[in-house]
């Protein structure tokens, strides 16, 4: 069964964008122009020029790998049928249906006084602990949430009424009137929000909290400030990188993407390497520079508690602030004695408590104003 | 500019001393070719600018370098005009004419926005000097803003001055991006590039690279010395693992101090030129000791 050249090619890169590459459609045309020019008939040729034209990044590489190994060995043609996707299973903690917790919905006027107090109850109970349906209506509270972003001043100036002077705009001004000296012009350096970097400890001693901490960073992640200056992390027994999945305007959507990218839910926990591999891939080079980096988890550290020491003193000088949030510091009775907290506190600006929505609230006041 | 085939791209980049695997030339020739800027990623020290000079310099072409950083704008990019310049224009003008009719003014005002008293930024003038290779470095520092800006002219070739009208690249110029990765660049500009990942090179590669870029350096000691680097590459505990630029510049500090054998004293004496964290240089140390003893 032969095809077309196109058509297998075309079909190689929709078999590409299921493996999750997100090829559009001029990318697809780039690939095939691209090939023309190499010939079809040149394998290697045509897998580098697949991989110029299809590939945005380090981490599409490797599935490109593999989806071209799987297209263009395994047979001369389209495949047979592709194997439906088996739908994975998600492990967030979504809000079951709990028939019977609204039971008492016909006694209306009840529900009307006791509101006020229940929210603000709600807004101080410990995440881990609620019903089903407390988390769901704790959930639509996370709206109520207003993260502001943490601003840092830019080499770039803006006009001011006070300030230096504006050499540019004073001369601008003065050509337009032939030259003739005019009114000064000020200017001072502008700001800009400073990029917010979240880690969410995702292993199974925080397995309670996973889904309220990436509400609270799908929050973020999607405020109006902060919006594209916040890059979300999920450590665990390995780094994840979930911006892009919180991204999504809808939290449900938006968790269900997270859940899907993210494959050691309430596994162990590995802090030390975590925290090393994000300073190594991306902190390091940039994006924990300057930035306010974020760290969710109950320091209970699987590996040694010395890397975990030495990677946060790393992570503290190349960042502008570090914020430790600990689920159990708010409890009452709590004292820092676990290994990994100990070892990394001393290199942590804020160790602050995150079990409840008014404890999030206040980690928002703090970054915001690092 | 035409190059006939990949191979013939291979052996021009290797005659400017830049040797490279047949997938970067593979994708340097398609990005010449389909005139398609060329998106370079990759660990620092890998060769990405080293890359836009070879193309350059095996083109015949004249390389116009922007190094972007935070906050570059517009003006350091493109084009300024050059205010000083233009008043004293203007008080020469007034000097000679005293300017009184109002025909007088409005061309003194338009002699004023005269292309002599256009500034090019490496943008401009690389759409004005075409065909040449413009070299964007380390375009992930810059923010998004210019992104955007870059995307437009990156679409079109060409750039509009509201006062002196349109400059378009006759021959599109060869344009090449380099990247660290600090942040994740925006899909709309990198849909426009060719893509290429480069990695650290080989053992055999490396030397061969090593040879051409510093052919002082004997086989023999070239060969160690790359040996030891691949060796510390491997180690997944170094803060920042050597790239080939830092093996190049070892070697020639090895080689100033006469070095034809590598021995310890002589290695640990020029980690400076290897390694560039304190934690690191202790880490190598100790491989050393291990490493050279045998």
């Amino acid at each position: 069964m032969n095809h077309q050249p196109d058509e297998v090619l075309l079909g190689f890169t929709r078999a590409l964008r299921a493996a999750g590459v997100p090829v559009t459609q001029d990318r697809a045309q780039s690939f095939l122009a691209a090939v023309a020019l190499v010939g079809l008939d040149d394998r290697r040729a045509t897998y580098w020029a697949g991989q110029a034209t299809l590939c945005a990044g380090p981490d599409d590489l490797e599935r490109y790998d593999q989806v071209f190994e799987a297209w263009f060995s395994a047979r001369d043609g389209l495949p047979r049928t592709r194997a439906r996707e088996v739908p994975q299973t998600v492990l967030t903690n979504l809000p079951e249906d709990e028939p019977g917790a609204f039971e008492d919905a016909d006694d209306a006027d009840e529900i009307v006084r006791a509101a006020a107090s229940a929210v603000e109850v709600l807004r101080h109970r410990d995440v881990a602990a609620l019903s089903a349906a407390e988390k769901r209506r704790l959930n639509a509270m996370f709206a109520t949430l207003r993260p502001h972003a943490p601003m840092r001043r830019t080499a770039r100036h803006v006009s001011w009424h006070r300030g230096e002077i504006d050499a540019h705009h004073t001369l601008r001004q003065s050509l337009r009137r032939m030259g003739e000296p005019a009114e000064l012009r000020w200017r001072r350096r502008g700001e800009r929000p400073r990029r917010v970097v979240l880690l969410v400890d995702v292993s199974g001693s925080m397995s309670g909290y996973a889904d309220a901490l990436l509400r609270l960073s799908h929050k973020i992640s999607t405020g109006s400030t902060t919006g594209r200056h916040v890059e979300v992390f999920t450590i665990g027994t390995r780094l994840t990188r979930i911006t892009r999945a919180l991204r999504l305007r809808d939290p449900e959507r938006a968790l269900v993407a997270a859940g899907e990218t993210v494959p050691d839910w309430s596994g162990g926990t590995r802090l030390g390497e975590s925290i090393k591999v994000f300073l190594d891939r991306w902190g390091g080079r940039g994006m924990a520079r300057g930035a306010v980096v974020v760290v969710f988890s109950d320091g209970w550290e699987r590996g040694d508690p010395a890397l975990l020491g030495e990677q946060m003193d790393r992570l503290q000088r190349v960042a502008h602030r570090v914020v430790w949030v600990n689920p159990h510091r708010g409890k009452a009775g709590y004292e820092p004695v676990q290994q990994g907290v100990l070892a990394a506190l001393p290199h942590v600006d804020d160790f602050l408590a995150g079990h409840s929505l008014a404890t999030f609230a206040e980690l928002l006041e703090v970054v915001g104003r690092a | 500019m035409e190059i006939e085939s990949v191979a013939s791209m291979c052996a021009r980049l290797e005659t400017t001393g830049y040797l490279c695997e047949e997938s970067l030339a593979t994708v340097t020739w398609l990005a010449l070719t389909m005139q398609r800027p060329l998106l370079l990623e990759g660990e620092p020290g890998t060769g990405k600018t080293a890359l836009a000079e070879a193309i350059a310099e095996s083109l015949d072409l004249p390389l116009i370098r922007l190094q972007c950083y935070e906050g570059i704008d517009a003006t350091q990019a493109l084009y300024d005009w050059d205010f000083p310049r233009q008043i004293l224009h203007l008080r020469a003008l007034e000097a000679v004419a005293g300017g009184k009719s109002e025909q007088a003014v409005e061309e003194a005002e338009k002699s004023l926005y005269d292309a002599r008293f256009l500034l090019a930024r490496p943008v401009l003038a690389a759409l004005q000097q075409s065909p040449v290779v413009l070299l964007v470095d380390e375009v992930d520092r810059a923010d998004d803003e210019f992104e955007a800006f870059l995307l437009e002219v990156l679409s079109t070739y060409q750039v509009s001055i509201p006062e002196l009208g349109t400059v378009k690249a006759t021959v599109p110029p060869v344009v090449v991006l380099t990247s660290n990765r600090t942040r994740e660049l925006h899909d709309a500009l990198k849909r426009r590039c060719l893509y290429a990942w480069i990695d650290h090179p080989g053992l055999e590669r490396e030397v061969a690279i090593l040879r051409s870029r510093a052919p002082e350096i004997s086989q023999a000691l070239a060969r160690q010395v790359v040996q030891v680097v691949q060796q510390l590459r491997d180690r997944d505990d170094l803060l920042k693992p050597p790239g080939v630029a830092e093996t190049i510049d070892w070697a020639r500090s090895l080689h100033v101090l006469g070095t034809t054998d590598l021995d310890l004293e002589v290695a640990s004496a020029t980690l400076g030129a290897l390694v560039k964290y304190r934690e690191d240089t202790d880490r190598v140390k100790q491989a050393l000791d291990r490493m050279l003893a045998t």
